[in-house]
C-alpha cells in the first residue's frame, strides 16, 4: 500500500500510522453535552466501501492526513493536510 | 541421458555434485533436474502421504514432485525445487521423506493402505478411543507425512530485503516480457524487468521454431543485451514477482546466490518490494496434465517440459519415448523429440479426428494412455482405443499435454476472480483486476509466439504512454503463428488411482469421493482432499480437480469457481521477507552516551523501550542486586548520586504561542510560567485518561523544553502533532524532539549543589537557583542546560550538555561524586527513590487511570479547557469508589509486596466481587528499613491508616497492610529546597 503525503510525496505504508476514522476532526464544542462527548470519542461508522480515516506520517514529515479510500477496493481517493493547508 | 548435438549448456564446463551420497557430472547451465535426468536419474523424491517414487513432472517453477534439500548441516535448504535449483560444482543434494533409502521406502507401505487413507480419513479414521489422537495416530502420522526436514541449527546465511522502484514493472522475460521492456525502454521510462528464471527468454528457451529467423534463445540474447545497454531498464533475472499488492507495490523474491557454491558476501536470497507506476504481466502460461491410472510414474511428465529438457539442456529421461495430448501443441513434442534423435514410439492423441503435425511417428488419433507401468520409473505405458482394445507399448519417458493454463495468479491477489474462456478451455484474467497491471502474451490467453510478441509490445507502449512517455511500437519479429487447437480431456476414464495433485496425493477418486460426501463446494473440495494445498499451490492440478468436481457435481465449470490464490505465487523463505530481523536486528537498540561506562562498571543493563539503562553498579563486596541498591539509595539520600536520565522524551518548543499550546495539551496553566522556570504537568488523552506526566521548562521567553517520559516519548510526540495541526493551526510555534540531541543527568542528594558547584564554571545558589528554576550553564566552557527537578525527593538537578559531551561529563560527575561519598545509580535505585516519595511511572499512569486516580484532580485547571477534560468530568471517571492511588506497607515490617497482587478487606471472603484494587510498584526501602509498596484502592484516599490484605495466588503471598499517603518520605517536601 501507497500513500501520498501532501508535503512529501508517494511513499510506502510503513511510513505511515494508522490511527483511526477522521470523524475525531469534528470535535465538540467546549459545551457540549456529555452525550456528544461519548458519541464523538466513541461512535465510529464501518463501511463498505468509502472512508476517510487519520495517518500520520511518523517516519516522515510528522503531518496528520485526512486519507479517502474505499475499504473494498482499496482504491484511494485522496489525502490532505488534517489541518488544512497551513504550511507557510 | 543427454542427446548428443541438443541443449545450450556448456558441456566443457563439467561440474560434479552428490545426490543421496552419490557422485554425478553435469554441466554449467544445468538445474540440478536436468542434470540428474542427464545422468539417467528419474526417481528424485517420495510422494507426501503414500511415499510413491516421483521424477520430476515439470521443469520450473510450478515442479510439485523434484523436492530435495540443498546443502549440508546448519546451511541445507529443504524442499528446494531440482527443476529450479542451478546446478553448481560441489553441490550436495539429498531426497526427502524417504527411510532408509530413496529406491527402498519402508513408508511406502502407506500406498498399499491407500483404501484407507482416501480424502478425508483424518476426520474418519482417528476418532475412536478420542485419547489415542495425541499420543498414538498424530505422531505417527507426522513421522510417515511430510517434506524436508530444517536442520534445527541456527542459519548463518545472509538474506536481504530491498526497495525498488519503476515506471514500468515487466514481469517475465519471455517473448512478451522481452518485447514490453523494449517498447517501455525505448519510450523512455524507468524499467525493471524481473524473471524467475535463471536465463530470459521463457519457453523460447524450450522450442525449436525460430524468431526473427534465428533460434529463440539467440534471438532472446540479442535482446537481453539491447535491454541491458538502456540505462532506464534494470534486469532482474532469477527474481519472480511473487504478489501484487495495493497502490502498485508488488513483492519479488530473488534468489541472488543460491545459484553459487560459495555466495562469499552476497546474501543468498533478497525480498524486493517494488513500487510500480505501471506493470505488465509477462508470467506465460503453466501446461496441464491429463490424468491416468499410475500417471505419477517417474519418467511421465508435462509434453512441454520434456521437449524443453530436449532443447535447453540436451536431456531426456530415457531413449524411448511417448507423447499423449488433446491438443497440436504436444505434437511438437514428438516432432522434436523424433528429430533429436529419439525413438518417439507413440504419438497419443485423444481427438479422433486429429491431424498428425509430428511428422514421421506412430499416431494413435481417438486414442488415450490409460495406465502407466514400472514401480520405480516408467516401463511401459498402455494405449486404449474408443473401442477398448489396449496393446502395452514399452517406454522410459512420457509427455502429457492437457492444454495450458494462463499463469494469471497475480491478477487474482487483490481479490478479482479470474473469466472462464469455453474457446481456450482455461481461465483467463480480467483485464482490470489488478490497477494499473496489464496482462500481455500467453498470460491473456495470446498463445502463439507471434501473438506474444505484439501483444508484449503493445502493453509496455501503452504503459509507457499512459504515463506521458512518448512510445512507438517496435517492430515485431518474424515467428510461429499457428493456431493451437484442443479438445478437453481432464481425466482418462478407468479403474486404479489417477493423480492430479502429485504432491499432496490427492487423486481423481478423492475429488469424486468428496463430491459423493457433499463436499460440492470448490473450497470445501480443496480443504477436504488438500488439493492444491501442497507448496506448489496445485499449478499443475488445481484445474483439473475443479474440472472433474464440475463434472461429478453436474455443474459447468463457471458455475463451479476457482479456489483464491492468494500471495505468493512461490515460496519465499521466511529468512528473506524478515531479512535483517534476527538476533540483534529483531529491534533497534538505542544507547544513552554513558552505555560504555556504565557496562565498564559492570552494571547490568536492561531494557526499557529499545533504550538499555543501568540496572545496578555493583562494587566489591555486594553478592545480590539489593545490596548495591539500598546502597545507591542510601547515597542519594545522604550524598549525591548521578543517574543518565537522557532517554526521557526531550521536546524543544519555540515561538510566541507555546504558553498557550501548553495550556491546550497539559490539564495546569502554563502560560503563566516566568522564563527561568519550571512546572510539572500532566497530560490527558481525549478520553480523559492520563497520558503522561513530566516537566516543562521555560527557558527563553520564547524558547521551552518539555519532557516526557521514556515509555511515552513517541507517544507524547505524535499528540502534540496532532493537537497542533488539528486544534490549532493558528498558533505561532514550532517543536522538535531533540532526545538524542542532549545528554542529561541527575545530580541527586544534599551534596549536589557542592558537586556541581566543584564543576559549573560559574558557581550557583539557593538565591539564584531555588527549587524548579533553569536556565544556561557553562560546563568546562561548553554550553549546557540545568535544572532544578526532582525525582527522588531530594535537593536535586537535572544537567544537560549537547550529547557528543555526554560521555566525558558522565565520567566527570561519576567521580566527583565518588568522591563526595556517593556515585552512579541504576533504575533499581531511581525506582525505590520515587516510591519511597511517591511518585508515578507507567506503572500507575498505564492507561486506565484519571487524574482522579492519582489524586490529581485539582490539577485540572478549572479556569481553562485542555484536552481530556470534558470527558474526564464524566460520572464514573470521578467516583469515590474508584481505586485511587496509596502507599501500603506490611504490618510485621518485612513481608515482600509483590506487584500485581491484589487488595482485599482485613477480613471476609477472596473472590472476584471483593477485589479492591492491586499494587503497582513495590520496593525495599532501605531509608525506612522496611518493604512499601504503591497500589490503587477502592476509596484508598479515605482509607489511610486501615488495614487490608495484599493477596497473590500465583506467589502464594497473603500480607497484612497499612494503607498509607503515597508519599513515604519527606511528606512536606523540605529535603527539596534550601
Amino acid at each position: 500500500m501507497r500513500l501520498s503525503c501532501p508535503l512529501c510525496g508517494e511513499r510506502d505504508r510503513r511510513e505511515f500510522t494508522y490511527q483511526g476514522a477522521a470523524a475525531m476532526v469534528d470535535r465538540p464544542a467546549p459545551g457540549a453535552t456529555t452525550e456528544q462527548w461519548s458519541d464523538w470519542l466513541h461512535l465510529r461508522d464501518n463501511p463498505a466501501g468509502r472512508t476517510r480515516d487519520l495517518w500520520y506520517h511518523e517516519a516522515g514529515c510528522g503531518a496528520w492526513l485526512v486519507v479517502e479510500r474505499d475499504t473494498v477496493t482499496h482504491e484511494i481517493f485522496g489525502t490532505a493536510l488534517v489541518g488544512g493547508d497551513h504550511a507557510d | 541421458m543427454r542427446i548428443d548435438g541438443m541443449g545450450r549448456v556448456d558441456r566443457a564446463r563439467v561440474l560434479g555434485f552428490t545426490f543421496d551420497g552419490r557422485r554425478y557430472q553435469g554441466f554449467a547451465g544445468d538445474t540440478l533436474a536436468s542434470a540428474l535426468l542427464g545422468a539417467g536419474v528419474r526417481l528424485m523424491g517420495r510422494s507426501f502421504k503414500y511415499h510413491r517414487p516421483r521424477g520430476p513432472l515439470t521443469a520450473g517453477s510450478a515442479e510439485p514432485n523434484a523436492l530435495v534439500t540443498v546443502g549440508r548441516g546448519a546451511r541445507a535448504e529443504p524442499n528446494t525445487r531440482a527443476t529450479m535449483q542451478e546446478l553448481y560444482n560441489g553441490l550436495a543434494s539429498v531426497s526427502q521423506n524417504r527411510w532408509p533409502s530413496l529406491a527402498l521406502d519402508l513408508l511406502s507401505v502407506n500406498d498399499l493402505a491407500a483404501p484407507f487413507l482416501g480424502a478425508g480419513f483424518y476426520y474418519k479414521t482417528f476418532m475412536w478411543p478420542k485419547a489415542f489422537w495425541e499420543k498414538v495416530y498424530e505422531p505417527v502420522i507426522r513421522r510417515a507425512a511430510g517434506l524436508g526436514a530444517l536442520s534445527g541449527q541456527p542459519n548463518p546465511d545472509r538474506y536481504e530485503k530491498a526497495f525498488a522502484f519503476c515506471d514500468v514493472l515487466v514481469i517475465g522475460a519471455g517473448p512478451a516480457g522481452l518485447m514490453a521492456a523494449l517498447a517501455a525502454g525505448q519510450a523512455g521510462a524507468q524499467v525493471i524487468l524481473c524473471d524467475e528464471d535463471a536465463a530470459p527468454g521463457g519457453r523460447l528457451l524450450a522450442e525449436a521454431e525460430a524468431v526473427d529467423g534465428r533460434p529463440g534463445a539467440d534471438w532472446t540474447a540479442a535482446q537481453w543485451e539491447a535491454l541491458r545497454a538502456m540505462e532506464n531498464v534494470r534486469l532482474m533475472p532469477r527474481t519472480t514477482v511473487t504478489g501484487a499488492y495495493d497502490q502498485g507495490s508488488y513483492g519479488a523474491h530473488e534468489r541472488v546466490a543460491q545459484h553459487l557454491a560459495d555466495p562469499g558476501a552476497a546474501p543468498v536470497e533478497c525480498f524486493w518490494r517494488i513500487a510500480a507506476q505501471r506493470a505488465v504481466l509477462c508470467s506465460g502460461a503453466l501446461e496441464r496434465p491429463i490424468a491416468f491410472r499410475d500417471n505419477d510414474r517417474p519418467g511421465v511428465m508435462l509434453a512441454g517440459a520434456l521437449r524443453g529438457y530436449a532443447h535447453r539442456w540436451g536431456v531426456a529421461p530415457g531413449r524411448r519415448v511417448a507423447v499423449f495430448g488433446n491438443n497440436d501443441d504436444a505434437h511438437r513434442t514428438a516432432r522434436d523429440l523424433a528429430a533429436a534423435g529419439l525413438e518417439v514410439v507413440a504419438l497419443v492423441d485423444s481427438r479422433h479426428d486429429a491431424e498428425n503435425r509430428a511428422g514421421d511417428v506412430p499416431f494413435f488419433p481417438g486414442h488415450v494412455v490409460s495406465r502407466a507401468h514400472g514401480r520405480r520409473g516408467l516401463s511401459a505405458i498402455e494405449i486404449r482405443g474408443a473401442d477398448g482394445r489396449r496393446q502395452r507399448v514399452a517406454v522410459e519417458a512420457l509427455g502429457v499435454s492437457g492444454g495450458w493454463n494462463p499463469a494469471l495468479h497475480l491478477t487474482c491477489h487483490l481479490g478479482a476472480r479470474p473469466v472462464w474462456s469455453e474457446t481456450l478451455a482455461a481461465f483467463l484474467p480480467r483485464a482490470d483486476a489488478v490497477p494499473g497491471l496489464r496482462p500481455a502474451g500467453a498470460v491473456a490467453g495470446a498463445l502463439s509466439t507471434t501473438s506474444c510478441l505484439r501483444d508484449g509490445a503493445e502493453a509496455g507502449r501503452a504503459a509507457a504512454a499512459d504515463l506521458g512517455f512518448a512510445a512507438v511500437l517496435p517492430a515485431i519479429p518474424e515467428a510461429e503463428d499457428a493456431p493451437g487447437r484442443l479438445r478437453r480431456l481432464w481425466a482418462v476414464p478407468g479403474r486404479g488411482r489417477a493423480w492430479l495433485d502429485f504432491q499432496n496425493d490427492v487423486t481423481v477418486k478423492d475429488v469424486k469421493q468428496a463430491a459423493a460426501e457433499n463436499y460440492a463446494s470448490v473450497e470445501h473440495m480443496k480443504r477436504y482432499t488438500t488439493q492444491g494445498m501442497a507448496t506448489d499451490q496445485g499449478k499443475s492440478s488445481n484445474i483439473g480437480a475443479l474440472a472433474i468436481l464440475a463434472d461429478a457435481t453436474g455443474r459447468d465449470i463457471p458455475q463451479t469457481g476457482t479456489t483464491t490464490f492468494r500471495p505468493p505465487y512461490s515460496p519465499v523463505p521466511i529468512a528473506a521477507m524478515g531479512a535483517g530481523a534476527q538476533g540483534q536486528g529483531f529491534a533497534p537498540v538505542r544507547e544513552t552516551t554513558s552505555h560504555a561506562q556504565s557496562v565498564a562498571m559492570g552494571a547490568p543493563m536492561v531494557e526499557a523501550g529499545l533504550w538499555y539503562r543501568p540496572s545496578y553498579f555493583p562494587r566489591a563486596g555486594e553478592t545480590t542486586w539489593r545490596a548495591a541498591c539500598d546502597r545507591e539509595v542510601a547515597m542519594v539520600r545522604g550524598a549525591v548520586g548521578i543517574c543518565d536520565v537522557s532517554t526521557l522524551g526531550k521536546i524543544e518548543l519555540v515561538g510566541p504561542d507555546v504558553g498557550a499550546f501548553l495550556d491546550v495539551v497539559y490539564t495546569n496553566r502554563f502560560s503563566t510560567l516566568k522564563p527561568g522556570r519550571v512546572r510539572y504537568g500532566l497530560m490527558l488523552r481525549e478520553d480523559g485518561h492520563v497520558m503522561d506526566d513530566g516537566t516543562t521548562a521555560r527557558l527563553e521567553a520564547d524558547r521551552w523544553v518539555m519532557t516526557t517520559t521514556t515509555a511515552a516519548a513517541g507517544q507524547v510526540m505524535r499528540h502534540l502533532d496532532w493537537v497542533q495541526q488539528a486544534w490549532a493551526p493558528g498558533m505561532d510555534l514550532r517543536f522538535v524532539s531533540v532526545t538524542e540531541r542532549w545528554a542529561q543527568f541527575a545530580v541527586a542528594g544534599p551534596r549536589s549543589r557542592e558537586l556541581l558547584n566543584g564543576l559549573l564554571d560559574a558557581p550557583i545558589d539557593d538565591a539564584g537557583f531555588p527549587f524548579m528554576a533553569c536556565g544556561p550553564v557553562s560546563v568546562g566552557g561548553v554550553a549546557g542546560r540545568l535544572f532544578r527537578i526532582s525525582f527522588s525527593g531530594e535537593h536535586a538537578y537535572e544537567i544537560a550538555v549537547p550529547a557528543r559531551f555526554g560521555a566525558s561529563l558522565f565520567e566527570a560527575l561519576v567521580a566527583r561524586a565518588e568522591a563526595l561519598g556517593g556515585g552512579a545509580y541504576g533504575m533499581e535505585a531511581l525506582n525505590v527513590l520515587r516510591i519511597e516519595k511517591g511518585h508515578v511511572t507507567h506503572a500507575e499512569i498505564h492507561g486506565r487511570v484519571t487524574a482522579f486516580d492519582i489524586g490529581f484532580q485539582r490539577m485540572i485547571s478549572p479556569a481553562k479547557e485542555c484536552i481530556g477534560k470534558a470527558l474526564a468530568a464524566r460520572p464514573g471517571l470521578v467516583e469515590e469508589s474508584r481505586p485511587q492511588l496509596v502507599g501500603l506497607r506490611p504490618l510485621d515490617g518485612q513481608s515482600p509486596l509483590p506487584a500485581g497482587a491484589h487488595l482485599f478487606a482485613a477480613e471476609g471472603a477472596v473472590t472476584p466481587d471483593t477485589d479492591l484494587g492491586y499494587v503497582t510498584s513495590t520496593g525495599y526501602s532501605p531509608t525506612l528499613g522496611l518493604p512499601l509498596a504503591l497500589g490503587f484502592l477502592a476509596n484508598g484516599r479515605a482509607r489511610h491508616g486501615e488495614t487490608v490484605r495484599l493477596i497473590d495466588r500465583l506467589r502464594g503471598a497473603e500480607v497484612a497492610c497499612e494503607v498509607t499517603d503515597p508519599v513515604a518520605v519527606d511528606p512536606d517536601g523540605g529535603r527539596l529546597r534550601g
